[in-house]
């Protein structure tokens, strides 16, 4: 077993009166996609921000290359090597396509941007994700959501990290927008970064992830191989019984391409 | 998998065959202006035009209105509101307003004669002091709108109200205070360059911009990215150097170019650079933009929010000292009445945006220009200020329009 990049072991999170997330463990190999799936407020979004450092844990270690880290803001975080893209990417809409991947992290050359610098190296950094975008001067506005994500995620890459956790990458996309985006992930994987992908849907996660784990009410509910795993059995994990709505409805009728949780 | 075109690597800058490519002829160059015209890209065009426009009505009305005595007039008159929008148009970057600057403008101009006449101080001392007021004034309104979150319409509408107590409270019981004819206060608006200073001064400017746009271009050619053609730079540098050396033309038929007009010019050009060129400029951008993406970029939203205030403020304090010393005196009315409703109307009109994260610095000086020839041609014509408030009012509204329609042709242009 190679050693894990990324190691949560035994995190729990309290808000007020409620127990967001108890006991979790999660691993993250090199070169691996794990899916974090969980029905709505089953904790995901929460372990999210304790890997990223915007909640610290209260209980509980993360380990690093195996070693023991305190991750309590969302400096460390970065400083290790975890990028995250939320759900809303938090581009400049009037900014062009350089100046967002740059944002915060301008190149200069004697106080001045040196814009062809950035651009060279944005348009490496694209080319070498296999991402065709018309031009790299247009405002970030007029590009799809598709190429929008993809320029959050390609941003989140110039900081070199080793994980990159992605929230719900698909949920706005279309079709052809979907697929580009699961293949930039299927890139980073090759390209040796851990992937935690967060995702309602079933067809994304057995797209691309190599494992999923399952969240329920806070807590570890499964760690499946995604490839040997039927879906019936992540939705039972998902809910919490193989005697759901979604088995209950498949039994009564029969629907080709039913694969959304 | 969709769209997935590999990048030519025939030609340099073709980075996908769906990118239209225009910019290679002049017949392309224009093309490509139309294009982005129509997407709601206007830029400078609105504001030239109307320019032009009123150009040609008053001078079809009054033969004196483009004589050289008139203009190198307008361009003392335009400086002092023109820096205080030259501020404004920091503020309206960042999607914001700042009321005060008139105030601020005023109460400037009452510590600079103050310090200077009444307490006795070296004229350049009260400059630097009354600079300083702009500064402070500035850090405190913009720390009462980033840290502790009142909308920044509300801090500055208090200014407007205080430095304009202030002032009076500074001018006493005279409410006038005289500035000696000869001295750095007045130096500063009856300096006038002899013309080979002005050819210099224009000649360096526009070869400067040809050299390092040529070399800026080289530099992106080599390095593989699309670049400017020679002949885009070559139109480029004829649509500056036209108006320079007119400019600067004019200008010394008359008394030669204004050491007043030159210092707000450099204002302009040194903000459109910072705005440009540095990394502050693209932070205050980003912040106009989406003060939440900004924030998670790591940029100090609080210290982009403070600091623009303070170089309004600061600006419209240089501004009130070039009022000051275009009428050797400070008055009570200094910076009150329409001086504030014209700053933000020189930026609004020179194409900045009121909804934030667009507009240049260049704004300052095209939208003081227009504002600035309405109101010299109309004292030409012998109207008194109702019929110049009327006129001022419909431009400023005609802009505001133009910005809104413009920014929603961008949306279905999807240019942003």
């Amino acid at each position: 077993m190679t050693q894990p990049v990324l190691e949560l072991s035994g995190i729990s999170k309290r808000f007020g009166a409620v127990q967001a997330l108890s006991e979790v463990d999660l691993r993250v190999d090199p070169g691996e996609v794990v899916a974090l799936l969980g029905d709505n407020g089953a904790g995901k979004s929460t372990l999210v921000k304790v890997i990223a450092g915007v909640h610290p844990a209260d209980t509980g270690t993360i380990f690093w290359d195996g070693r023991a880290v305190p991750v309590a803001k969302p400096g460390d975080a970065q400083q290790l090597g975890i990028a995250t893209i939320y759900q809303d990417l938090a581009l400049c809409d009037n900014l062009d396509i350089v100046a967002n991947l740059f944002l915060g992290n301008e190149r200069t050359t004697g106080g001045v941007l040196d814009e062809v610098e950035m651009e060279r190296r944005a348009s490496e950094l694209l080319d070498s994700l296999s991402v065709s975008i018309p031009s790299l001067r247009i405002p970030v506005a007029s590009l799809s959501g598709g190429q929008r994500q993809i320029i959050a995620i390609a941003r989140s890459l110039l900081g070199d990290p080793k994980v990159v956790m992605l929230d719900e990458p698909t949920a706005a996309l279309g079709v052809a927008q979907t697929a580009q985006v699961l293949d930039l992930i299927e890139r980073l994987r090759d390209k040796g970064l851990g992937v935690i992908l967060i995702s309602h849907n079933m067809a994304d996660v057995r797209a691309v992830a190599d494992r999923a784990a399952v969240l329920r009410l806070g807590r570890n509910a499964g760690d499946f191989r995604v490839e040997d795993t039927s879906y019936e059995e992540i939705v039972a994990a998902i809910t919490g019984a193989s005697d759901n709505a979604v088995s209950r409805r498949a039994g009564r009728v029969s629907v080709p391409g039913t694969e959304e949780a | 998998m969709a769209q997935q075109t590999p990048v030519a690597d025939s030609a340099v800058g073709v980075r996908d065959p769906r990118l239209i490519v225009t910019a290679k002829s002049p017949s392309g160059l224009a093309s490509a202006v139309v294009r982005r015209l129509r997407g709601g890209e206007l830029g400078p065009a609105p504001v030239l035009i109307g320019l032009v426009l009123i150009c040609v009505v008053f001078q079809s009305l009054n033969a004196n209105f483009l004589s050289p005595q008139n203009l190198s007039n307008l361009a003392l008159q335009i400086v002092a509101p023109g820096l205080m929008s030259c501020g404004v148009i920091m503020v309206l970057l960042l999607g914001e307003i700042d009321l005060s600057v008139g105030s601020v403008s005023g109460v400037s101009g009452a510590v600079l004669a103050v310090l200077a006449v009444n307490q006795g101080l070296p004229e350049i001392a009260a400059i630097a002091l009354a600079v300083v007021s702009g500064v402070v004034i500035g850090v405190l309104q913009g720390t009462v709108f980033a840290k502790i979150g009142v909308p920044a319409f509300v801090v500055t509408l208090a200014g407007l109200i205080g430095w304009q107590g202030m002032q009076l409270y500074l001018l006493g019981s005279d409410g006038t205070v005289n500035v000696p004819y000869t001295g750095a206060i007045a130096y500063l608006t009856q300096t006038f360059f002899v013309p080979v200073i002005g050819w210099t001064i224009a000649g360096i400017a526009v070869a400067l911009y040809l050299v390092l746009n040529i070399l800026g271009e080289r530099r992106r050619a080599a390095a593989g990215l699309p670049a400017k053609s020679l002949i885009e730079i070559a139109v480029r540098t004829v649509f500056l150097a036209v108006p320079v050396f007119g400019s600067v033309a004019v200008l010394n038929l008359w008394k030669g170019v204004p050491l007043s007009f030159l210092i707000f010019v450099g204002f302009v050009v040194a903000f459109d650079l910072m705005l440009r060129k540095t990394r502050y400029g693209r932070m205050v951008f980003a912040v106009g933009g989406s003060a939440e993406a900004a924030r998670r970029a790591g940029i100090n939203v609080d210290f982009v929010r403070i600091s623009v205030f303070a170089l309004a403020s600061t600006l419209a304090a240089v501004g009130g000292i070039m009022a000051v010393s275009r009428a050797f005196a400070i008055s009570q009315s200094t910076g009150s009445g329409d001086v504030l409703m014209l700053a933000i109307a020189a930026a609004v009109i020179g194409g900045t945006s009121l909804f934030g994260g667009r507009g240049s610095a260049y704004s300052a000086l095209l939208g003081g220009l227009v504002l600035g020839a309405i109101t010299s041609g109309l004292y030409l014509l012998q109207m008194d200020s109702s019929v110049r408030f009327m006129i001022t009012a419909a431009v400023l509204l005609i802009a505001v329009i133009l910005d809104a329609v413009s920014r929603r042709s961008r949306k279905t242009h999807a240019r942003g």
